[in-house]
């Protein structure tokens, strides 16, 4: 059994998700495409917004908005209530053992991005090592390559099984006394395939001094993820996967790692003293927040938070579980049309392709059905590679999911058949 | 919805999409580009074989692409044989209007040929789904890459 279902226990203990009444969160869901109801398939892209998270938004910038962390009137106090609040917040979503081990960034790529320019300047010398995996998104493949261009490091990449799980005598192989960091996807946003970092994690941990950062963007969305338990040294994600506004992500660190990394970029708010000689650094997550933040973001992100823990993961998991069994089975029973990505533990992601049509051509005849999936290679053209396919159809469910949308896809699915023969 | 769709995929499209003509790499060509859209990984390579006169003896395409792109760059090698060199492109100038406009252009293209024209006027479903239009365009946007001594190509 997967460790998606086991974290969602059967029996009478996990309340249910009311899906009709999760729908009536989320205003969008309300709107038609083409004459038709929405049904919204692309939340591995980008999740819609419930109105909590928009009336948040509209709620700071109405009675309250300010910069934060610098006046002393009122406004930049309830301000910074509000932005430090969401850092509480996102620290107990992961779990973090201090909100001082959370730093706001754009978004999970700028968090990769930090952690390969302030950990590869600190810590990486030519000839060090970093592991990645096969399944990694393009925003944990190309930091890497430019840091490997920068200082001669060797970027290492533990294969993928045909089943779409990653090789794991190739990972053991592939550590070694000069790996130094590991960079792992939690959840394959191509594939939906769920990656046992606690595992990768630990055998890393026994073989040597390396770290270990997970971009975990579409594991927060769907599963509760513990930082500490799963022995992770940096874990990311981006708001906008989880139900809040884009323009926001977290980087988790441990504390001492964070306050060992150099800053990433200059500015105001990550200073103690600047003269023209010396300037001296904020410890973390300070250090690595120059700028004006993004504080509506940050109110949207802290608002996404409480809506999800609202309805509580276990109840999430079952529901889209469901959903991605009922899809798999439903889609399977199309003759021509193959699956990628076909491991036992699974999130609520179904990437495939047709005999008849190219998936773009799917796309096209899905959207006018009022399907929105993605076509294309997802941002991780080397697992489209590996299938030797240039792109496929990926339709992502989330907590707003129903059955009824899985048949409109499977109808929509149909007539793609009927038109291309 | 199969209505508006069936504006897209005409038969001829779907037909040009399954089997699409001068699919082959020739042993003898003068002008090569390769195309790529990276937003979605479509991949053409023309081969074109011009003469000393500029004009356009064979065309020929190899790829992997969506019905839409593979069946454009059919019906483009089909219609740019036996053509100059500037009406190539004038045909191109005209076929990119044909795409994204409803109404023809206020004045054609010089040097268009007429009758090629209406044999791509079976595209023109495309001008309802603007993300598609540049999947209708790559193989036109190769060809002229290649006629301009461009190698690669990439449009998104």
């Amino acid at each position: 059994m997967s460790t998606l279902m086991q974290a969602a226990p059967g029996g009478n203990s996990v309340k249910a998700l009311d899906v009709e009444r999760v729908r009536a969160d989320f205003p969008i869901l309300e709107r038609e495409v083409y004459g038709r109801p929405l049904v919204y398939l692309d939340s591995a892209a980008s999740a819609q917004k419930p109105r909590a998270v928009i009336s948040a938004m509209t709620g700071i910038m109405e009675t309250c908005y300010a910069n934060v962390h610098r006046g002393v009137h009122r406004l930049s106090q309830e301000s910074t209530d509000i932005f430090e609040g969401a850092r509480t917040k996102a620290a107990g979503l992961l779990n973090a053992a201090s909100s001082d081990e959370i730093v706001f960034t754009r978004g999970a790529t700028e968090a990769i991005n930090l952690v390969a320019h302030s950990f590869g300047d600190a810590f990486l010398e030519a000839g060090d090592e970093v592991i990645i995996s096969a399944l990694e998104h393009h925003s944990n493949i190309v930091p890497w390559q430019l840091l490997r261009d920068r200082k001669g490091i060797v970027l290492k990449v533990i294969p993928l099984l045909d089943d779409g799980t990653l090789d794991r005598e190739a990972f053991s192989a592939l550590l070694g006394p000069r790996t130094k960091l590991v960079a792992l996807t939690h959840i394959s946003n191509a594939l939906g395939s769920v990656v046992p970092v606690k595992e990768m994690i630990a055998e890393a941990k026994a073989r040597g001094d390396i770290t270990v950062l997970v971009d975990g963007c579409q594991a927060v969305p769907h599963m509760a993820v513990d930082v500490q338990d799963l022995g992770a040294d940096l874990y990311t994600f981006s708001a906008h996967k989880l139900y809040g506004p884009s323009g926001i992500g977290v980087l988790y660190g441990r504390k001492e790692l964070l306050n060992a990394l150099p800053p990433y970029q200059g500015g105001g708010e990550m200073i103690s003293s600047v003269t023209f000689e010396k300037s001296t650094w904020k410890p973390a997550p300070h250090r690595f927040e120059a700028g004006t933040p993004a504080i509506v973001e940050a109110a949207g992100l802290g608002a996404a938070i409480d809506y999800v823990q609202s309805l509580d993961y276990a109840a999430i998991q079952a529901h889209e579980q469901g959903l991605l069994s009922y899809a798999t089975a439903r889609l399977s029973e199309i003759e021509s049309l193959r699956i990628y990505g076909t491991g036992p533990d699974k999130a609520a992601i179904v990437s495939f392709t047709l005999d008849q049509a190219h998936p773009h051509d799917i796309g096209t005849i899905l959207d006018r059905a009022g399907v929105a999936v993605r076509a294309g290679h997802h941002c991780a053209q080397p697992v489209m590679d590996r299938f030797d396919v240039a792109a496929t159809v990926r339709a992502s469910f989330g907590l707003y999911n129903s059955e009824a949308e899985v048949d409109a896809l499977v109808a929509a699915v149909h007539k793609v058949k009927e038109l291309f023969g | 919805m199969l209505d508006e769709l069936r504006e897209l995929y005409q038969e001829v499209i779907l037909d040009h999409g399954k089997h699409p003509r001068n699919f082959r790499h020739p042993d003898e060509s003068n002008r090569n580009a390769h195309g790529y859209n990276p937003m979605c990984g479509d991949t053409l390579f023309i081969y074109l074989t011009v003469d000393e006169d500029g004009v356009i003896q064979d065309c020929a395409f190899k790829g992997k692409g969506c019905a839409i792109s593979l069946a454009s760059a059919s019906l483009m090698t089909e219609t740019l044989k036996g053509l100059k060199e500037s009406q190539a492109r004038a045909l191109f100038e005209r076929f990119h209007w044909l795409c994204t406009h409803d109404e023809p252009p206020e004045h054609e293209p010089e040097d268009l040929d007429a009758e090629a024209i209406e044999r791509l006027e079976v595209l023109a479903g495309v001008r309802e789904f603007p993300v598609r239009v540049k999947c209708a365009t790559l193989a036109w946007h190769t060809m002229t890459a290649a006629l301009d001594g461009q190698q690669e190509v990439s449009t998104e």
